[in-house]
């Protein structure tokens, strides 16, 4: 199973998440540069953190538009696994694949830390595995994570399940003290309707080795390969 | 054609960069400041003057230059040198 791995200039995630994804048992990930203009042959996408075209004007604002993207939003209309990790889901956003936006932390500061994640939603295709109230452990890296969003889109995210996982103290708890950026309702990754695009600021990708703290990271891409093996059958 | 291009936060959106500017003109002994919000500015160039290059100017506006979801802007156009005068002037 082929996972491509965008590189646009400034990212500098695109290595922990090749390697994330090439330590899970029967996947495989490839580079792909942003001035590719197909993703024809892979079975699912991912963008990877860093600071895409410098984060000038806003994060993810130029990105958008590279010749990649084309390809990354005509393959999410058809169905196809995105997950966009940290500046990924900036760009995600920015595109209009998910709704919201990412804006400077509250506390005007870079966080970079490990923070506990509860899931919210277990049978998305990026959390199978995951019980209701699964507590993951992943590192964040950022300095505009903060998530926002208007009352009427926020209560769309909250109506129809789209708020896959939330910032929660290490017993599961949704307190503020666990929000390391101010995040609205304390949001952590959301998908898009359809269920099939997810963008979420911690870096499942650093998470993929317990000797680097956490392999819960590892979860969510072992996730997304059942989640295209069950498609597979069905297509079958 | 000279435009000048301010982006500013949208009246919902936190503005915690603004806030910290706020409190440090208080601090700086004008406690009569009530609220500091930080947007972008930005000075374009653009070849030729009409109403279709304006409306082009307007979608990039929302595509790129701002974020509508975060973000209102304002595209002023300017006759290069009275620029500053024109900002003013929006400002009272």
């Amino acid at each position: 199973m082929k996972f491509a791995v965008i590189q646009f200039p400034g990212s500098n995630c695109d290595q922990d998440c090749v390697s994330g994804i090439n330590s899970i048992e029967g996947l495989q990930a490839d580079y792909v540069w942003h001035k590719e203009t197909s993703l024809r042959d892979y079975d699912a996408i991912v963008l990877p953190g860093g600071f895409a075209y410098g984060d000038y004007l806003r994060c993810g604002a130029i990105a958008r538009f590279s010749p990649i993207m084309k390809a990354v939003i005509s393959d999410a209309r058809t169905g196809k696994l995105v997950l966009g990790t940290c500046n990924g889901f900036q760009v995600l956003c920015e595109a209009g694949l998910l709704p919201g936006a990412l804006v400077r932390n509250r506390s005007l500061r870079f966080v970079c830390e490990m923070v506990t994640l509860r899931v919210e939603v277990p049978d998305s295709p990026f959390t199978h595995g995951c019980p209701e109230g699964t507590v993951l452990r992943m590192p964040i890296a950022h300095g505009e994570g903060c998530y926002f969003a208007d009352a009427q889109t926020l209560h769309e995210l909250n109506h129809n399940r789209q708020v896959i996982m939330r910032y929660a103290d290490d017993r599961g708890r949704v307190v503020p003290e666990a929000n390391p950026n101010g995040s609205i309702e304390n949001i952590a990754g959301i998908c898009n309707r359809e269920g099939n695009v997810f963008g979420l600021m911690p870096h499942p990708d650093r998470a993929c080795d317990a000797r680097l703290g956490s392999a819960d990271g590892a979860k969510i891409f072992q996730s997304m390969m059942q989640t295209i093996e069950a498609a597979h059958v069905r297509a079958a | 054609m000279k435009v000048n291009v301010i982006v500013k936060p949208k009246e919902a959106v936190l503005d915690p960069q603004g806030n910290a500017v706020r409190d440090a003109m208080r601090h700086l002994g004008m406690p009569e400041v009530r609220s500091v919000r930080i947007g972008k500015y930005m000075e374009i160039n653009l070849d030729g003057e009409d109403a279709d290059l304006e409306k082009r100017l307007h979608g990039l506006c929302r595509d790129l230059l701002s974020n509508p979801v975060i973000e209102d802007y304002e595209l002023v156009k300017t006759n290069g040198a009275r620029k500053t005068s024109a900002i003013r002037k929006k400002q009272k």
